[in-house]
């Protein structure tokens, strides 16, 4: 099957990614942890642009800029350096930003996703180092302010902007795509993208091969597939009453769900780019074979492991890679002799389906257990160990406790904020699967108090045995495991 | 106390009375002022030579008082750069020669004028109202940094630091009759100087002879992580102070003693460059074809990347603000009341030459220009060890004369913009005077060669007395 | 040449309001500083490389080691338009 893209949408991204892992911003020595800090006491002369300042270029930044070159299969520049992007906002304390313009660290690299015809490459036109502006506040809406506040602790974060080709078809590709760039990025540790303003992205979708416009600044995927689906929309009904799309760049309004227009090409900025005198260019291809060293077993290679290392279901093994943390969390399970095919339902299907009922997310796995974040992206005073998997398993495997229970177990590890192993919930709730003498006496009783079922099924209908399971069940307080107790009914019935 | 002191004698005087003193007395005459050289005097100098007294200081500079210019930042006190627009501005930090000199024990008097932004060869332009020149108070003290060169000439401060974008040292140094040291691009960290244009300026000292330009430089050079542009090399300058210059050879550039020169700066020059021969020293006329192109090749760059460094000054964060009904209207009329003429059409003239469709034609251009006058330089230095020429063209002119008419005042740096295309060491030295009016020579070496200048700056101090004339006007 | 509607346009491009006298002050003192520029003109360029800096210097970094911030009042101390912590200007629009 082939997508024949009867719309002819074109898509093309450009995400900010937020390089949140390194200690520092990217020309000076402030702390980037900022997200708790109080307004602009993250800031020093450099960061806040002060007269006099000069920017000393963070090392590791532009490690992780290679890195991600490599990651997405691009090439390293020869020789690259920064630009002066010239324009005045109040979020710009130097009233320019320090980018690259005419020699971008990496270009030409390629992502693969699940497209609407199976695999589908997305090329990366380029991938470039530029610093973060700080963050306006604006009382009121962005319409009718009443004033902007400003706070410059994000000013000066390292950030590497990431363009793709126009080869996303769909709003669903688009996310889908996001969603892949995120757990690359994630996987090379260089990002953290629970932490507000992680990732921030720019669309460029056209209808009918026609003029694109720019959506700007949209923060979340799921944002940017609402987004390009009104976008497409609107077009399109713009297109049927016969208007004509006029290049321009858009904003997102994440409440109202609709894009509103910013400014149209003739309104563009004139940024003036020159290289930035206070740097120095950078030859840096030298460093990537150590950098190469340092790259980890990316998603897909991951992917493709534990489907033949743990004989797993494709399914289970595309969402157990789906979060690093989750992927580690859950091979140091298997690492303590765990049956991986039963660790992996309990983990891909059980764990993970509970943490999505209770909307959390995992954000860090410390090598014994993963903690969570919420829909807000707090950190929750909760946890799940790998010894609660390491418990379970093979309590379950050996048939010590029922599904039922075991998911009643993970429920309750839960609950108690991770507090509670699994053999004292079990003790607590009595959820040692029974023996099968009790189920037998259970069985007899069943059968003895339930004569019109006993009749019914007697007399042919089928249905009425799942009915009597049920009982059995319910006075067990579900500790039987529901096959013994037909089998024991099946018995006492022709007996 | 004697009112023009080297730094030899300053420390003969602490050492008989206290740094207290020798502080209080600077600060008394410079309240006697007639010439408008500090923006700012130091209320914490005298604090500042009392803890030197009290803790006793072995620094280069222990108890020395310097004037700084008022566009490199010292912490608490105000860096106007001689604008409006950075009214009540004071850095919280220091800039990285102002750290070296408070480790070498020197005391900061306090900020001298400068033509606002460094933009300008008189320090006319400044916020603050002119300097006067001390050999004449209707004359200008050259620019930009016209407070620090002139309030040396006054005996209001023995050393002085400055800092030169196209001349703005060495322009001063010449028109106040002092000495004036532009050092190799690189040597001197730029850190915490309020930039101007960044790939061209440095700072530079300046003193009443070539031995306290060593000193200063052996405080204020070296290697500074802060400032990526920075080299690291070690260089102890005052190791050049030796009196010989025998076996040197003196290149002479033709293209510096263009038309429009004053024949007694021409006849001063040419008198050292025999001097010089005197000594043991040759010379021979050298050929640079391309310095005629590099004023305009220099006001391009230079005013492309002021366009950009001054674009931070909106009125949001610190210094002078306008009202306005939005953002952009606030801070379009704070840069409108904020900035001086001048500085407004160098802003205009760069964000021009910088814009869609005129970014090759302008600002490319003159790049590609720049690399054609490195070349000259190179050539030229590759066969001879020093070039001498006039620092400026014509003695100091009249407060108003040239003010009005931005490209006349832009050509009396002809001679001395070229060496920051070239990023090479240039001295400033007294050679001389017409009217009453000092003349400047000017030694450029090749790059971090700064020692040779030194050498030859401080031969030539050695058999002329012009460095021991004091003006009689602010005697 | 430049003309009064551009000395406009580059007046906001730098974000510097000039009114109607000073645009042809502006006009008539930039075209004479351009027409002094315009000399580069006759130098043949074409295969020279441009110089940005004299300094041939590459890979200048830092380790990423965290320093010291300023304090919050410190940062604010330089302005009277501030609000709990923030910088405060007029909307942007
Ligand atoms: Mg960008
Ligand atoms: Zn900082």
């Amino acid at each position: 099957m082939v997508y024949e893209n009867p719309e002819g949408i074109k898509i093309g991204l450009e995400i900010h990614v937020q390089l949140n892992k390194l200690k520092t911003k990217m020309f000076c020595g402030c702390s980037s942890d900022y997200h708790n800090a109080a307004p602009n006491a993250q800031t020093c002369p450099i960061c806040l642009g002060l007269p006099g300042t000069l920017p000393v270029l963070n090392k590791k930044a532009v490690e992780a800029a290679i890195k991600v070159g490599l990651a997405l299969e691009g090439e390293i520049a020869e020789e690259t350096q920064f630009h002066r992007k010239n324009y005045f906002y109040p979020d710009l304390p130097k009233g320019f930003q320090v980018t690259q313009y005419d020699f971008p660290i990496v270009s030409k690299g390629k992502v693969v996703i699940e497209g609407e015809d199976g695999e589908h490459v997305i090329g990366i036109t380029r991938a470039h180092m530029e610093e973060d502006p700080g963050k306006l506040v604006h009382l009121g809406s962005i319409e009718k302010s009443k004033g902007v506040l400003i706070n410059y602790n994000r000013s000066g974060m390292s950030l590497i902007e990431i363009v793709t080709e126009p080869d996303i078809r769909t709003p669903k590709e688009a996310r889908r795509f996001l969603d892949k760039l995120r757990n690359i990025l994630e996987y090379l540790d260089i990002f953290d993208g629970n932490l507000e303003g992680a990732m921030r992205v720019d669309a460029n979708v056209s209808v009918y091969w026609g003029t694109r416009v720019e959506i700007k600044n949209i923060s979340s995927h799921k944002g940017v597939e609402r987004a390009l689906l009104y976008e497409i929309m609107r077009q399109k009904n713009v297109i049927r009453h016969g208007g004509k799309i006029i290049q321009e760049t858009r904003h997102y309004d994440e409440g109202r769900g609709v894009t509103i227009s910013l400014r149209t090409k003739e309104e563009a900025e004139d940024y003036r780019y020159f290289r930035e005198p206070d740097l120095m260019p950078m030859r840096v291809v030298g460093w990537i074979p150590s950098v190469r060293e340092t790259l980890p077993e990316l998603p897909d290679a991951k992917h493709a492991r534990f489907i033949e290392e743990y004989c797993i279901t494709d399914m289970h093994a595309r969402a157990l890679t789906s979060k690093i943390m989750l992927a580690d969390f859950y091979e140091s399970i298997c690492a303590k002799g765990v049956d991986p095919k039963i660790a992996a339902t309990w983990t891909a299907d059980v764990l993970l389906g509970e943490l999505n009922y209770r909307d959390l997310a995992i954000s860090s796995y410390d090598g014994k257990k993963i903690f969570f974040l919420n829909t807000k992206g707090m950190k929750i005073e909760n946890s799940f160990k790998v010894s609660d998997m390491v418990e379970l398993v093979p309590l379950f495997a050996e048939g010590k406790i029922s599904d039922r229970s075991a998911v009643e177990v993970i429920r309750s590890i839960l609950d108690s904020k991770g507090e509670k192993s699994p053999f004292r919930i079990i003790e607590e709730k009595g959820l040692s699967k029974a023996e099968d003498d009790l189920v037998s006496k259970v069985v007899a009783e069943t059968i003895a108090e339930n004569t019109g079922a006993v009749q019914d099924y007697l007399g042919g209908a089928e249905k009425s045995l799942n009915f009597l399971v049920g009982q059995v069940m319910k006075k067990t307080k579900g500790t039987a495991d529901a096959k013994t107790a037909r089998e024991f009914l099946l018995k006492g019935l022709k007996g | 106390m004697a009112k023009w002191m080297s730094v030899a004698q300053v420390k003969e005087q602490i050492e008989e009375s206290s740094a207290e003193e020798v502080i209080s007395g600077y600060l008394e005459v410079i309240k006697k002022s007639k010439i408008n050289g500090y923006i700012t005097v130091s209320e914490k100098a005298i604090e500042q030579a009392k803890k030197i007294d009290d803790e006793g200081q072995d620094g280069l500079l222990a108890g020395v008082p310097i004037a700084i210019k008022d566009n490199i930042s010292v912490k608490g006190l105000p860096n106007s750069c001689g604008s409006r627009i950075l009214e009540g501005y004071i850095p919280p930090f220091n800039a990285h020669v102002v750290e070296k000199l408070l480790v070498a024990g020197a005391v900061i008097l306090g900020k001298t004028n400068m033509d606002e932004f460094a933009m300008g060869s008189s320090t006319e332009t400044s916020y603050f109202g002119p300097t006067a020149n001390p050999w004449d108070l209707e004359r200008v003290p050259g620019g930009s940094s016209g407070g620090s060169a002139a309030v040396i000439a006054a005996g209001e401060a023995p050393l002085a630091l400055g800092s030169d974008t196209g001349g703005s040292v060495r322009c001063p140094a010449a028109f106040c009759g002092v000495v004036g040291l532009k050092p190799t691009y690189g040597v001197v960290s730029r850190y915490g100087v309020v930039a101007y244009a960044n790939s061209l300026e440095q700072v530079g000292p300046l003193a009443n002879n070539v031995a306290d330009i060593a000193i200063l430089m052996d405080v204020i050079a070296g290697y500074d992580r802060r400032d990526s542009t920075s080299i690291d090399r070690k260089m102890a300058y005052q190791k050049a102070l030796v009196n010989d210059v025998k076996g040197l050879k003196i290149g002479i550039p033709k293209e510096f003693f263009g038309e429009g020169i004053h024949p007694d700066v021409e006849k001063a020059v040419w008198n050292s460059i025999h001097k010089y021969e005197g000594l043991g020293a040759t010379w021979e006329e050298v050929s640079m074809p391309n310095i005629k192109y590099a004023l305009a090749s220099y006001y391009i760059i230079a005013m492309s990347e002021a366009s950009s460094n001054l674009a931070r000054f909106d009125g949001t964060r610190y210094g002078f603000r306008n009202n306005g009904e939005n953002w952009n209207a606030m801070v379009s009329k704070t840069r409108a009341e904020g900035f001086g003429t001048e500085v407004k059409r160098r802003i205009l003239l760069g964000t021009y030459a910088l814009s869609a469709g005129y970014h090759d034609k302008y600002y490319l251009k003159a790049l590609k220009v720049r690399t054609l006058v490195k070349q000259d330089f190179d050539r030229a230095l590759a066969k001879i060890d020093l070039l001498m020429a006039p620092t400026m063209p014509n003695p100091a002119f009249k407060i108003g004369e040239k003010i009005e008419d931005p490209l006349t005042l832009y050509l009396s740096d002809v001679n001395t913009c070229p060496i920051n295309l070239a990023g090479v060491p240039s001295i400033s030295i007294s050679c001389g005077f017409t009217d009453g009016l000092p003349i400047g020579l000017q030694i450029i070496g090749r790059p971090f060669e700064e020692l040779t200048v030194l050498r030859a700056a401080y031969t030539f101090e050695q058999i002329t007395d012009y460095h021991t004339k004091r003006p009689l006007e602010v005697a | 040449m430049i003309t009064k509607e551009d000395v406009e346009h580059i007046g906001w491009l730098a974000r510097i309001d000039i009114n109607e006298q000073e645009k042809v002050e502006f006009m008539e003192k930039l075209n004479s500083v351009l027409e002094y520029f315009g000399q580069l003109d006759e130098l043949p360029t074409e295969h020279i490389i441009p110089t940005y800096h004299v300094a041939e210097i590459y890979n200048v970094f830092r380790e990423d080691v965290i320093e010291e911030c300023l304090p919050q009042e410190i940062v604010l101390a330089n302005t009277e338009y501030k609000e709990e912590g923030t910088f405060r200007v007029p909307k942007i629009g």
